[in-house]
């Protein structure tokens, strides 16, 4: 992931270590500075939240990482990331939760990374990646929609992700140089107008046009940028919703299903904002029956119903505290759906 | 085809590094894989396993239920995952620090003095190595001179010619210890 960031152009890392994704900032503490970025071990997450922030007001592409206490930690940054319409990548190494909990991987920080987490009336892009491969490509994805929308996009991984290894082929890097051009950042003001980036409008008349404004582009973003995985749901009569590891784990349930013959087929949001509400009120007039997987007590499992409302069961099955779903322990679940 | 791979002993036994080293291993034979470790903020004396798939497909899932080889370097190991191992897969039994021998008799079980013979050899901690080459003779899987690369690859940045060679001799005794 963090070599993604640097392919996609990424030239100031800040970040502060945790486990489990100290392997981003120990990575980035070597290679930033052999393609001359800029690479700073900050005091606290506080700071290095506020580091992107200048960073990304300067033009630069910008990311930072974390886990789940400390992303905690970042949640006033976002906001201000958010209010000053500056881009900004965010890893976040999910653990168990909450308070300190441990090092193993969980989904409990989904609300917090899709409904806010910080104040304020503002919006995230939110990514889950499944595999490390997946998390190459949307690592780069980040970036561009980062810039594209001017906003702060996580890209909400786990403890799993970040200590397992497979291999991965890497893109082509993107030369910083030629990415587009920002007349919005503060470059130096000779010979134009001085821009300004704050997230401060006294006048609430004012507040209300800019914070309208920033709201017509999150329904560009829901419009254009829901992005999703279907794994054999056209002829499935029950269907698994996971994202991230749990979602890697239930392709396998998937064809262990098939094999007993069970139509089980599997739905994997990417963007987790905005959520892929359309294709599961789609499927959820085909199927009896749409579970939702997760290592968490049940979060995402409130959007999946707000999709698919009283069109089909919608029962849950989740491990909390850092304990892993075996693709079995998924199977255990659709075959008591299916009985 | 899809072999799992279970390596479990006690921190500090190398478990995770005879992992990558099937895992890397497993790459550079043009196979799919998957390397997940699992231990605790502790390292030396805590426990430590970690989880190898190899595929010749994309893997979907890195948490194995069933594994088809388990390597037990400790009692504990053994007690732990004997019962999940997949009927007709292999178990590799450290039999130097095990007295027991595998309660099963549906699959292939292999009782091994690894610490021993990496004794014999001059150097204890070389005990994972021999392990490894006995379960890559057991599976068929993977040519042992890519098993050899990958070590090299993986202890490289140590630069120490005395470790890769010992490291080399404890491969081929325990692949020729079965």
């Amino acid at each position: 992931m963090a070599e993604a960031a640097i392919c996609a152009g990424c030239r100031a890392y800040f970040g502060y270590p945790i486990t489990p994704q100290n392997e981003i900032l120990e990575y980035m503490a070597a290679r930033m500075p052999a393609v001359g970025g800029a690479f700073v071990q900050a005091e606290s997450e506080v700071a290095a939240i506020n580091m992107c922030y200048g960073a990304s007001a300067a033009g630069v592409r910008t990311m930072t990482s974390s886990s789940s206490p400390g992303i905690s930690l970042k949640m006033e940054g976002i906001s201000y990331l958010a209010a000053a319409d500056l881009p900004c990548v965010i890893i976040n190494v999910a653990r168990g939760g909450p308070g300190l909990g441990n090092i193993a991987p969980a989904q409990g920080d989904y609300f917090q990374a899709t409904k806010g987490g910080g104040h304020g009336d503002y919006r995230m892009i939110v990514l889950g990646p499944a595999t490390i491969a997946e998390a190459i490509e949307i690592v780069m994805l980040a970036f561009d929609l980062a810039d594209k929308y001017r906003v702060p996009v996580m890209v909400l991984s786990d403890g799993m992700l970040g200590q397992m290894m497979e291999p991965i082929k890497l893109a082509e890097p993107v030369d910083p140089g030629l990415l587009p051009a920002k007349p919005w950042a503060l470059t130096g003001a000779s010979g134009r107008r001085p821009n300004a980036v704050t997230s401060y409008a006294m006048d609430p008349r004012d507040l209300n046009r800019i914070n309208t404004k920033r709201q017509t582009r999150y329904r560009q973003i829901e419009e254009k940028e829901v992005r999703y995985r279907e794994t054999e749901t056209s002829d499935a009569t029950i269907v698994v919703v996971a994202y991230g590891t749990v979602a890697r784990i239930a392709r396998t349930t998937v064809k262990m299903a098939r094999s007993q013959g069970i139509k089980l087929g599997l739905v994997q949001p990417i963007t987790l904002w905005p959520f892929p509400y359309a294709p599961l009120r789609a499927l959820s007039n085909q199927v009896n029956t749409i579970i939702t997987v997760e290592m968490s007590a049940g979060q995402m499992v409130e959007d999946v119903r707000l999709a698919v409302c009283d069109r089909a069961e919608t029962p849950f099955y989740g491990e909390l505290g850092g304990l892993v779903p075996t693709p079995k322990d998924i199977l255990r679940e659709v075959q008591r759906n299916v009985s | 085809m899809e072999q799992s791979f279970v390596l479990a002993g006690f921190g500090g036994q190398g478990v995770i590094l005879a992992g990558k080293i099937l895992a890397q291993a497993g790459a550079d034979h043009g196979l799919q894989v998957t390397w997940l470790p699992s231990y605790g903020p502790e390292m030396r004396g805590g426990t430590a396993n970690c989880t190898v798939v190899l595929s010749d497909e994309p893997i979907g899932s890195p948490v194995v239920d069933n594994p088809t080889v388990l390597v037990a370097m400790n009692l504990p190991s053994l007690d732990r995952f004997e019962k999940t191992v997949a009927k007709g897969g292999t178990i590799l039994i450290n039999s130097s620090l095990i007295a027991r021998t595998a309660e099963r008799n549906d699959l292939q079980v292999l009782n091994v003095p690894v610490n021993d013979i990496a004794v014999s050899l001059g150097n204890s901690h070389a005990a994972n190595m021999v392990a490894l080459g006995t379960v890559i003779k057991a599976t068929g899987t993977i040519p042992l001179e890519l098993i050899k690369s990958a070590m090299v690859k993986m202890l490289s940045h140590k630069d120490n010619a005395e470790l890769v060679a010992v490291n080399q001799q404890a491969l081929d005794a325990g692949y020729n210890a079965v």
